[in-house]
């Protein structure tokens, strides 16, 4: 009898998810804020509450986590990584701390205390680099001036990340003032050893890894490290997010290649679990109450991120319209802020989940709109803005 | 020409230059192989107005397109222009000693001094081979240096 229920209950939630996916993907939104909605309207409370599946849930979440992050590793090189850090770095210091700034008061006046400020620091600050790359992809905007701003913005974002991710699992894990100095000092020297390694053996790593063999023993093998280093790297507060996202980082060259396309389904599959999972675990009647101080933070998301997109752009000399178009893409959030708030569980207030919830759903939706609703902005901006420059030089030729 | 490169991190490299008539185009190099090649939009410097992605498959036959004709265009005017140099495309037949063999082994610059520029194989064109190419029946290799030395290569690999 349970394996039916198992089995029918499973395949109704994965295959609405496929259909809202669809839906999703023809109207250009990310499916990312479909699924919390699915997992909120599964969950307990919800519209059509689910049970058995809550522990294949439960564990494909933080596969998915370890997924996610292992494929945005690889994505990145380390050189990449410290190429950016060198070039870009005030740009990513203002980025995460105006961004984290709302975040951070926030959490002070609901009362959720330092831990709280701290993990929605981290929520607000991160934007989704998923949702971004997909949609500078479909508007055709890989090519234009703003779009390596905007992009080194990302890199940056998810090196803070592995930062800042063990400094808050420690944080969280501690039980006193000193523990916890203890925990964030072992997580950020493995962290440094770690990139070391990357960035110095990288292609040692890479062989034993990848030494030759069929696609399906490759991504089991890497599936199955990636599990181990996770596990290893949770075990001392370092994050299994962190974990996976170096190991990606360390495999280079042709290895990568290959481990992406074999990897990425499984991928979407589990960060699918993964975002349906914490609409499963978040509460939606405690939606209606925090929704109007979500919806403050918002607006001061967006406003945060648009400022930081125009100024890396100013910065990288681009004209007006690509400043105003670099401001729009930036806004969207997603994956981090549900890994962070999924971190903080509901160890530190009830509402924050329902905060983050609320919080990513809106700037999910929102933020893939916003760099189409700006366009012809940009292309006045631009236009005004060459008209300017045309009579300027017509002034300055003698009559 | 100044061709202006940008890393693009996660995504690859993009190359872009501004033409003659003071459009810019480039072309994008993703990780995987996949091209886009975009034109940018007149009225902002900024932006792109054109986009098409090319498979890999497909950017070779733009290359090539593009490319390949030139390659024997600028020999031809090559021999044209520059008095004493002499440039000739020679058939590796049945007969040749270097069918099957690679560039290295028929020794070509250190016997003659002529240097071979490109490998024409079907529709394809090879520009500057490596020491390890191997030479098939029915290649055309382009050899330039002075006449002397072009004949004497065409001997060699010709087996005359």
């Amino acid at each position: 009898m349970h394996t039916t229920r198992l089995l029918l209950e499973l395949g109704a939630v994965i295959f609405s998810l496929g259909v809202v996916g669809r839906l999703a993907g023809r109207v250009g939104l990310s499916p990312i804020p479909l699924y919390l909605i699915a997992g909120l309207a599964f969950g307990s409370g919800g519209l059509l509450p689910l049970r058995a599946p809550e522990e294949f849930f439960s564990t494909g979440s933080q596969v998915g986590v370890v997924l996610l992050l292992l494929l945005l590793g690889l994505e990145y090189s380390a050189s990449d990584l410290v190429g950016q850090l060198r070039q870009q770095a005030p740009v990513g210091v203002l980025d995460l701390a105006l961004n984290g700034l709302p975040g951070v008061v926030f959490a002070l006046v609901m009362g959720w205390g330092p831990v709280g400020a701290l993990a929605m620091f981290g929520i607000t600050a991160v934007s989704s680099s998923g949702i971004i790359a997909k949609v500078l992809y479909d508007l055709g905007r890989l090519g234009n001036r703003e779009t390596p701003s905007i992009l080194s913005i990302l890199v940056l974002e998810d090196l803070g990340m592995a930062v800042y991710l063990p400094v808050l699992t420690a944080v969280l894990a501690a039980s006193g003032a000193s523990a916890a100095v203890v925990s964030v000092a072992v997580a950020l020297s493995v962290l440094g050893a770690v990139l070391y390694v990357a960035t110095r053996y990288g292609h040692q790593v890479t062989r034993v890894v990848a030494a030759d063999s069929s696609s399906e023993v490759m991504m089991l093998r890497i599936l199955g490290l990636a599990l181990l280093v996770a596990g290893a790297a949770e075990g001392i507060h370092v994050s299994a997010a962190v974990g996976a996202f170096l190991l990606g980082i360390a495999l280079s060259g042709e290895a990568a290649e290959v481990a992406r396309p074999l990897l990425e389904p499984l991928r979407d599959l589990f960060a699918a679990v993964f975002f349906v999972f914490f609409g499963l675990s978040t509460d939606p009647g405690q939606l209606p109450a925090v929704f109007l101080p979500a919806l403050g933070l918002v607006v001061a998301g967006i406003a945060t991120k648009m400022f930081t997109g125009w100024y890396a752009a100013r910065r990288a000399g681009v004209g007006p319209g690509g400043r105003l178009r670099a401001a729009a893409t930036l806004v969207p959030r997603g994956e981090f802020s549900i890994v962070i708030a999924g971190l903080a569980g509901n160890s530190i207030d009830p509402r924050l989940g329902p905060t983050a919830a609320a919080y990513v759903l809106s700037l999910a939706i929102l933020g893939p709109l916003m760099p189409r609703a700006i366009d012809p902005l940009a292309r006045r901006a631009a236009r005004r803005a060459r008209d300017k420059a045309v009579a300027a030089r017509a002034a300055a030729l003698p009559a | 020409m100044d061709i202006e490169e940008t890393r693009l991190p996660g995504i690859g490299l993009r190359h872009d230059f501004v033409t003659r008539q003071g459009r810019r185009i480039g072309v994008i190099s993703q990780k995987n192989g996949a091209r886009e090649l975009f034109m940018y939009d007149p009225d902002d410097p900024d932006s792109c107005r054109a986009v098409i992605d090319l498979t890999p498959e497909e950017s070779e036959v733009v290359a090539e397109l593009l490319g390949a004709p030139r390659v024997i265009e600028r020999l031809a005017r090559l021999s044209e222009q520059v008095e004493g140099i002499t440039t000739e495309g020679i058939p590796v037949t049945a007969d040749s000693p270097f069918a099957g063999r690679t560039l290295a082994d028929a020794q070509i610059r250190t016997r003659t001094g002529a240097s071979i520029v490109a490998v024409i194989r079907g529709d394809q064109v090879v520009p500057s081979p490596g020491p390890d190419f191997r030479f098939q029946i029915g290649d055309k290799v382009v050899v330039v240096g002075t006449e002397e030395g072009v004949h004497e290569a065409a001997k060699i690999l010709g087996g005359g």
